[in-house]
C-alpha cells in the first residue's frame, strides 16, 4: 500500500473533493430518494444511483485506495476515508452497488485468486456489475450456520437449489455471493457449507419481490431451481463457506477495513430532529419551549455524541485497551438501536402530524421520519439482528458463556 | 450543532497518568481494603494519600510557578477515574478542586502560601453545599457580616467531606449581600461544630459545620471579582471528576457482573448463558462504554468555552445514569446474594446515587445543556 500522506497533501485532497462533489452533486430529484441502500425500490431510484455511482468512481472519489491494476485509485486509504467523509459532509446520494464495494470487493481482494480480482473489481466500481448477497433463507435468518440451499457439483458445473431472501437488489443484480450447503449431514453444520461468487442471470434463477413494511420494495426472495454455475465460482475450498461468510460479515460490520468507500446510508442528520422540534407546535407554542420535550432532546444529543465519540476513541490505544474489540464490534448495535429509536422520538415530536404517512400531501417533510423508523429496522434486523448482536458483544467482548 | 462540540484526544502526559494510576490503584486499593476502610473512622489512608502526593498527582493541575507540573484538569481524569475503579475515598478530588477555585480566584498570598502545600499533600476541603441541597452553587444563604476587620461567619454547611483532617476549607456565604469565597485555615475550621453525616456511600466521610460564630479576618475572602467565574469552574472541574470517579466505577463494575455470570450455575448452566442477563449486561457495558468516550472528550477541552461546558454536562449527564444502570443491575443479578451486605454489588450502587448527587445530577445537566445546545 501507498505511504501515509501528510496532512498537507490530505487537505488538499480534501480541498478537490469538495469542490467536485459541490459542483456535482445532483439536484434533488422529484422523487423520495432512498437513504440507505437497501431502500432502493424502484427503477427510477436505481438508474439515478447507478449514474452517480459511475461518476464518482470516475472522478476517482471511489474505490480511491483499491489497487490500479484491477480498475481502482492506488491510493492511501486515508484519501477514501477523506472523501468519504466529504461526501457525508455535503449530503451526497448514496453508493448503490454497496453490497459489491464494502462487502464482496474487499473479500475478493483479500482471498481472491488473481483471476476473480481481474473478472470482478472493476465491474462493481463502475456499477456496470451489481451485486447481491444470498445468506438468510427464509428458515434460516439468525441461524445461519444452518443454511439449506444445497449446492450439488455435477462435472464442471455446480447445481444450485434453495430459497434465499432479503435480497437486496436481488432484480438488479448480476452476481450473488451465495452460501450453500454442499456437504450434506456433517457432524458440524457450519463444516458442510461452501461459498459461491454466484452468477444470477443463469437459468433456473428466479426472483420475487417482497413488499416491506413500508408497503415499499427494495428486497426478492432468489430461488434457485436447479441452477447451474460454473465450478470455478466457488471461493476457497469446498466446506469452508462459513470462515468466508464471517470474513464477509467483518467487511459489513465494519469491523474489518479494505471497503472501496462511499456513503451506503445517509448520515443521520439529528441536528433535524432539534429542526422539526422548531416547527412542530405544542400547546400553542413551538414544541421546543416544552421542557420535557427539551429534556428528550437533550437526552437524544448526548446519546448520539457518545455514539460518535466512541468511534473517533477506537483510534486512541491506550483508551480501548481493556477491551479492545468493544467499539468495533458493538457498533452496529449502537447504531441500528440508536436511528430507531431516534426516529421514532420523531414521529412523536410531530403531534397529530404524526398519524401522516408517505404520499399525503399534508405530512411533514413527505412523511420522511415515518418511513425512516419503518425501515430502521432493516438494520436492527438485517446482517445479525439486534440480539444476535447483544450475543457476540456478550461473548467475544465480555466473555461470557455461549447460550 | 455538531461544530460547537470539540474532539476527543489523549495527551502523552494522560496517556502515562492512566498507566501508572491504574496500577497504583489497583495495588492500594483491593476490594479488602475498602471494606476495611469503609470500618475506619478517617475513612481513607493517610500513607496513600501522601503517596499520590509524592507522585507529583495532587499538583497535576497546579501551575509550576505554585508548585504544581502546571498541567491541566485533563490529566487528572485518568488518575480520578482509576480510583474510582477502585472505589477509592479520600480528599483527593476536593483538594484537586479547591486548588482549582484558588487558581482561578485566590489572592496572590492565598495562592502563594497555599497552593504550594495542597501540591504537597495538604489535605483541602469545600464547604459548598447547604441545608437546602440545591445543586445550584449559587443558592447560598450562609453569612459573613464584618466587624472591624474581621468576618463573622453564620450558617450550615453540609456534605463536606473528610473536614477533621483537612488544613484548609473553601466556604461560600454572602457578604453585604454579594456572593463571596472564603479560605478558611485549621484554626477556623476548628472552631466551628462538626456531625458526621450518614451517607450511602460509606467509602466517604461527610460533614455538616455549624458556622456561627467562626470568626477570620478579611484576608481569607478571594477576590470578590472573580466569585462567579471560581464557582462556574468548581461546578465544571466537580461534575468532570465525579463523572471520572462513575465511569470507573463503572467497568469495574461490570467486570464484577460478568465474573459472577460465568462463576453462578442454576439448573446446570452458567447463569451468563441466559440471555435476559447477558444481553442486559451488555446495554450496562455499552452505556458505560459511551459515557467514558464523554469523558475523555470533556477531559481534552475542558475549559475550552462553551465546548468546554457541552462536554463536561454530557459527560455528566451519561456517566450517572450509566453507573446507576450498571450497579442496579448487578444487584439483581446476583440474587440472593446480591441483598446481601457482602455482595460489592452494592457497593457500586451507593457510589452511583453519592455520585449522582455531585454537582448536578443527569436531569440538572441536561437542562443546563437545553439551554447551550438547543
Amino acid at each position: 500500500m501507498a505511504n501515509r500522506p501528510s496532512q498537507e497533501e490530505l487537505k488538499a485532497y480534501q480541498a478537490e473533493a469538495t469542490a467536485w462533489f459541490s459542483e456535482n452533486i445532483p439536484a434533488k430529484p422529484d422523487f423520495m430518494m432512498p437513504l440507505t441502500f437497501m431502500e432502493v425500490g424502484t427503477d427510477q431510484q436505481f438508474h439515478f444511483l447507478v449514474d452517480w455511482q459511475r461518476k464518482v468512481y470516475e472522478a476517482g472519489y471511489l474505490g480511491a485506495a483499491w489497487p490500479r491494476e484491477y480498475g481502482g485509485g492506488g491510493l492511501h486509504q486515508a484519501f477514501q476515508d477523506v472523501a468519504t467523509d466529504v461526501m457525508r459532509r455535503l449530503g451526497s446520494p448514496i453508493m448503490l452497488n454497496t453490497i459489491g464495494l464494502n462487502w464482496a470487493g474487499p473479500l475478493i481482494l483479500d482471498m481472491g485468486t488473481e483471476e476473480e480480482r481481474s473478472r470482478y473489481i472493476r465491474g462493481i466500481l463502475t456499477a456496470e456489475d451489481i451485486w447481491c448477497q444470498g445468506f438468510s433463507e427464509p428458515d434460516n435468518g439468525s441461524d445461519l450456520g444452518n443454511a439449506q440451499t444445497r449446492a450439488v457439483r455435477d462435472g464442471d458445473e455446480w447445481v444450485i437449489n434453495g430459497t434465499k431472501t432479503w435480497t437486496t437488489h436481488g432484480s438488479y443484480a448480476k452476481y450473488m455471493i451465495l452460501l450453500a450447503r454442499s456437504i450434506p449431514d456433517t457432524a458440524r453444520k457450519y463444516a458442510g457449507l461452501s461459498f459461491f461468487l454466484a452468477p444470477m442471470d443463469v437459468s433456473g434463477v428466479e426472483t420475487r419481490p417482497i413488499r416491506k413494511l413500508t408497503g415499499e420494495y427494495g428486497f426478492t426472495e432468489t430461488f434457485f431451481t436447479d441452477a447451474r454455475i460454473p465450478a470455478d465460482c466457488l471461493m476457497g475450498e469446498e466446506g469452508q463457506g462459513w470462515g468466508v461468510a464471517m470474513r464477509t460479515l467483518e467487511y459489513e460490520r465494519s469491523s474489518r477495513g479494505g471497503q472501496a468507500g462511499g456513503l451506503s446510508i445517509v448520515a443521520p442528520d439529528h441536528g433535524a430532529v432539534v429542526e422539526l422540534a422548531r416547527r412542530a407546535e405544542r400547546d400553542g407554542a413551538p414544541s421546543i419551549a416544552d421542557p420535557i420535550i427539551r429534556d428528550r432532546l437533550v437526552e437524544y444529543m448526548i446519546e448520539a455524541r457518545g455514539i460518535e465519540l466512541m468511534h473517533r476513541r477506537m483510534g486512541i490505544g491506550p483508551l480501548i485497551q481493556d477491551r479492545p474489540m468493544s467499539i468495533p464490534l458493538s457498533g452496529k448495535l449502537m447504531n441500528s438501536e440508536f436511528t430507531r429509536r431516534i426516529n421514532e422520538f420523531a414521529i412523536t415530536l410531530l403531534g397529530q402530524a404524526g398519524a401522516y404517512y408517505v404520499g399525503e400531501p399534508a405530512a411533514v417533510d413527505g412523511g420522511i421520519s415515518q418511513r425512516a423508523y419503518l425501515n430502521a429496522f432493516s438494520a436492527t434486523i438485517g446482517g445479525g439482528t439486534s440480539q444476535i448482536q447483544a450475543n457476540i458483544v456478550a461473548e467475544h467482548v465480555l466473555g461470557l458463556p455461549k447460550h | 450543532m455538531s461544530n460547537r462540540l470539540g474532539p476527543i484526544g489523549l495527551s502523552d502526559e494522560q496517556a502515562a497518568l492512566l498507566e501508572s494510576a491504574a496500577k497504583y490503584c489497583a495495588d492500594q486499593s483491593p476490594i479488602d481494603s475498602v471494606r476495611r476502610l469503609i470500618e475506619d473512622e478517617q475513612g481513607f489512608s493517610t500513607d496513600v494519600f501522601q503517596e499520590m502526593a509524592g507522585f507529583g498527582w495532587l499538583g497535576i493541575a497546579i501551575p509550576e510557578a505554585d508548585g504544581g507540573a502546571g498541567l491541566d484538569l485533563a490529566e487528572v481524569v485518568p488518575v480520578v477515574e482509576q480510583m474510582g475503579r477502585r472505589l477509592m475515598g479520600g480528599p483527593f478530588v476536593a483538594s484537586t478542586l479547591l486548588a482549582q477555585a484558588l487558581v482561578v480566584a485566590g489572592t496572590e498570598s492565598q495562592k502563594k502560601s497555599v497552593l504550594p502545600a495542597l501540591a504537597e499533600g495538604a489535605p483541602g476541603t469545600l464547604l459548598l453545599a447547604e441545608p437546602n441541597c440545591d445543586f445550584d452553587p449559587l443558592n447560598v444563604r450562609s453569612r459573613a457580616d464584618r466587624e472591624q476587620d474581621e468576618l463573622i461567619l453564620s450558617g450550615t454547611k453540609c456534605l463536606a467531606l473528610d473536614v477533621p483532617g483537612a488544613r484548609w476549607a473553601l466556604v461560600s456565604a454572602t457578604l453585604e449581600g454579594e456572593l463571596v469565597l472564603l479560605l478558611l485555615d485549621q484554626a477556623a475550621l476548628k472552631s466551628a461544630s462538626l456531625r458526621r453525616e450518614v451517607v450511602i456511600d460509606e467509602t466517604r466521610r461527610s460533614f455538616r459545620i455549624e458556622l456561627d460564630g467562626v470568626r477570620v479576618s478579611s484576608d481569607a475572602l478571594l477576590e470578590t471579582s472573580r466569585v462567579h467565574e471560581a464557582l462556574a469552574q468548581l461546578e465544571l472541574a466537580g461534575a468532570l471528576l465525579a463523572a471520572a470517579e462513575m465511569c470507573g466505577a463503572g467497568q469495574s463494575c461490570i467486570d464484577y457482573t460478568v465474573d459472577y455470570l460465568n462463576q453462578r450455575k442454576q439448573f446446570g448452566r452458567p447463569i451468563g448463558a441466559y440471555q435476559a442477563l447477558k444481553h442486559t449486561t451488555v446495554h450496562a457495558h455499552v452505556q458505560i462504554e459511551q459515557a467514558r468516550s464523554h469523558l475523555y472528550a470533556a477531559a481534552h477541552v475542558f475549559g475550552q468555552g462553551v465546548e468546554g461546558e457541552i462536554a463536561v454536562r454530557m459527560a455528566k449527564a451519561a456517566a450517572g445514569p450509566a453507573l446507576a444502570f450498571a450497579a442496579d443491575r448487578s444487584i439483581q443479578f446476583h440474587g440472593g446474594y446480591g441483598f446481601t451486605y457482602e455482595c460489592d454489588a452494592q457497593l457500586y450502587r451507593r457510589r452511583a446515587i453519592w455520585g449522582e448527587a455531585q454537582f448536578g445530577d443527569a436531569m440538572y445537566q441536561r437542562r443546563r445543556l437545553a439551554d447551550l445546545i438547543l
